[in-house]
């Protein structure tokens, strides 16, 4: 069962909506761009495991307050303030791309708070030589093709489905919108904030995490990420872009085995 | 009534394939497109067309600002407005306008604009438009999420820096400067005209009725599908129960004038088609970044100009579907004067600029319906509106209102 709930910060400046579920060590889970609902199989397979809380980012289906957030340093620090109103000290922090930023930035700013860290196709770092899709403005009838292994495979073509209904398709997009928009406020136009000089300060076991047939965001930055954080784990799944949600049992195995409990 | 003439300055030489074999005209427009050569000539063809346009007596001269952009070539709009005031003595000078969240400090425009009024003697407009988003957040990078706060903050700076009497320290929470204190300051009193090219946000249009500024709606999609902003822009004056003087809006619309209907669309249709299809032909990705519109103004359910719809609408148009939609007013003087006076009356606009220069119309025949524009069709319209007076208009234009 999934426990669906808002907890306010700062006076009601900024309110996040979390879910929940699940029994065991706490982890946080901190959703990208493109992923529609907050709960997914995936965190499904952690919640056998793991007291998993996956908050929407301020700005994202009910957590609001995102144009109070000035910089990457105050979404941190809110996600501080969510933990302790959580009363969660430390805790596995698990992120894919633009949450996989989050979760790195959280790690390395305030290190006591993470216990394990799994990236996931993190965004954060910056190749001119490699530069990651620009995810946030691709139309929606491009992204299956650069998200997923297969655009073809069932979970891509249920990705891709929009409400048929004309109300409910013209909230989805404006949803979508809304989604993106609260996120690109901390990566625009170039997704580098300065992480790189952040890194060496994470000293939590970090495992990170790609599909090997990611087109979103090549596979040099697994590279990158692994150089740059020290004992970082690397492993490489049979998916894209959309790893956790094309494979999500696999996906799930590898990080509870880094975990452990 | 005030009659403008605007020039995009667009690229003349795109290739026949443009539009099927590159995505974009805005924001990635590939160099090899670009022929610096037969741009340095066009600079000078629209100087001269603009220049033109005044002795012709047309009321004001409009440029405006635009990136990487191969239908607008001015990224400077106040480069060409500066020497349009060494060559003109008449018009007003609009310039529609400086993105102010784009420069860095925003004083840049509070000073350029201030040296404009004083070299034009008065006749400056300041167009603050808050800029698409294939300019602010795609050719200049700045995010979507504080693009409107970064320009009322600027907004809000270069007002002050033009009107308070002394130096003043601004901490703004974008820009922050111990010592504002603009040397020169602009002639106009208390500063000049300030007009607002705006898109449909219900924000905008009570922000501009509130700091009783000119609103404009830059379209061009012509005055029928205009109707329905303009009409949303008046009811919100309506609302804020401010009066409602025609001059408080202004409007685009693209005229073509031949001899005769028949003349028009032979002079003009390959023109035209250039403008929409390839001029038009913006990426649906650059369309609208992420958060450059409002949660409110989407929810009003009014589209971008350009992008995937606004293409699928464009690419079934041939020239009876451009004036049936109202997009161009084209034909002969008589057509034309019948059409622009319903433009004019049924969107209650004050200040009418006309794009008389499309797509890829070179000088001569651009000259040409300037030419017949100013001598069949102008001083016909020019008496609408008696009883209204013009609180907007520089004050240095000769006989100006």
């Amino acid at each position: 069962m999934v426990l669906d709930r808002t907890l306010d910060i700062r006076d009601g400046a900024v309110r996040f909506r979390v879910l929940s579920g699940g029994r065991g060590p706490h982890l946080v889970y901190f959703h990208s761009f493109h992923e529609r609902g907050g709960w997914s199989p995936f965190l499904d397979h952690l919640a056998a495991r793991y007291t998993v809380l996956a908050p929407f980012h301020p700005g994202v289906q009910g957590s609001s307050g995102v144009e109070t957030l000035d910089d990457v340093l105050d979404l941190v620090l809110a996600y501080d303030e969510l933990l302790d109103r959580l009363g969660i000290g430390a805790a596995h922090l698990v992120g894919h791309f633009f949450g996989g930023m989050v979760a790195a930035e959280l790690a390395a700013t305030l290190r006591p708070r993470a216990a394990k860290l799994v990236l996931i196709s993190p965004l954060g770092l910056w190749r001119d030589d490699a530069p990651s899709e620009d995810l946030l403005i691709l139309p929606h009838e491009d992204l299956p093709a650069v998200l997923f292994r297969d655009p073809a495979s069932e979970v891509a073509r249920g990705w891709a489905t929009l409400p048929a209904g004309e109300e409910q398709n013209i909230a989805a997009q404006i949803e979508s919108i809304q989604r993106r928009a609260a996120m690109a406020k901390f990566v625009w136009p170039i997704p580098d904030r300065g992480l790189k000089k952040r890194l060496h300060r994470i000293t939590a076991p970090t495992l990170v995490l790609w599909g090997e047939a990611d087109r979103a965001n090549p596979l040099v930055y697994a590279e990158e990420w692994q150089r740059r954080v020290k004992g970082a784990a690397l492993s490489l799944l049979p998916g894209g872009h959309m790893v956790l949600h094309e494979v999500p049992d696999a996906a799930a195995a590898v990080v509870a085995e880094f975990l452990g409990t | 009534m005030k009659i403008c003439f605007f020039h995009l300055m667009p690229y003349r030489f795109l290739p026949e394939d443009f539009e099927r074999r590159y995505r974009s005209v805005w924001v990635d427009p590939p160099h090899s497109l670009f022929d610096p050569e037969k741009c340095g000539g066009l600079y000078h063809e629209f100087l001269d067309e603009l220049e033109f346009a005044e002795a012709q007596g047309f009321d004001g001269l409009c440029v405006n600002e635009h990136h990487n952009n191969a239908y607008g070539l001015m990224p400077s709009p106040n480069l060409m407005a500066a020497t349009l005031t060494r060559r003109t003595s008449r018009a007003a000078v609009i310039v529609l306008g400086n993105s102010l969240a784009a420069y860095n400090p925003p004083l840049r425009v509070a000073e350029e604009f201030a040296m404009l009024d004083l070299l034009s003697r008065g006749r400056l407009v300041a167009g603050f438009p808050v800029g698409t988003s294939m300019d602010m957040n795609f050719a200049y990078g700045i995010d979507p999420a504080t693009l409107r706060e970064r320009y009322y903050e600027a907004h809000d700076l270069v007002i002050q820096a033009w009107t308070r009497p002394e130096m003043f320290a601004f901490n703004g929470k974008y820009t922050q400067v111990r010592y504002v204190n603009i040397w020169p300051q602009p002639l106009q009193k208390p500063h000049p005209p300030v007009w607002i090219p705006g898109g449909g946000s219900v924000e905008t249009w009570e922000w501009t009725a509130k700091l009783d500024y000119v609103y404009c709606y830059l379209s061009y999609y012509g005055y029928k599908r205009g109707k329905a902003t303009m009409d949303g822009f008046w009811e919100a004056i309506a609302r804020m129960g401010v009066d409602d003087n025609p001059y408080r809006a202004g409007f685009l619309q693209l005229v073509c004038v031949a001899d005769t209907d028949a003349e028009a669309e032979r002079l003009y249709f390959p023109h035209v088609h250039y403008f929409y299809q390839k001029c038009l032909n913006v990426w649906e990705g650059f369309a609208e970044a992420p958060g450059y519109r409002t949660v409110k103004t989407l929810q009003t359910g009014t589209k971008p100009q350009v992008g995937a719809q606004a293409k699928k609408i464009r690419q079934s148009l041939d020239w009876q579907k451009y004036l049936d939609q109202g997009y161009v007013i084209a034909g002969s003087p008589a057509t034309v004067r019948a059409q622009l006076t319903e433009c004019i009356k049924s969107l209650r606009v004050g200040h009418l600029m006309v794009l008389l220069q499309i797509g890829s119309m070179p000088k001569d025949l651009t000259l040409h319906n300037t030419a017949l524009f100013a001598r069949e069709v102008l001083p016909h319209v020019r008496d609408l509106w008696p009883g209204h007076k013009d609180r907007w208009w520089p004050s240095g234009v000769p006989n100006g209102a």
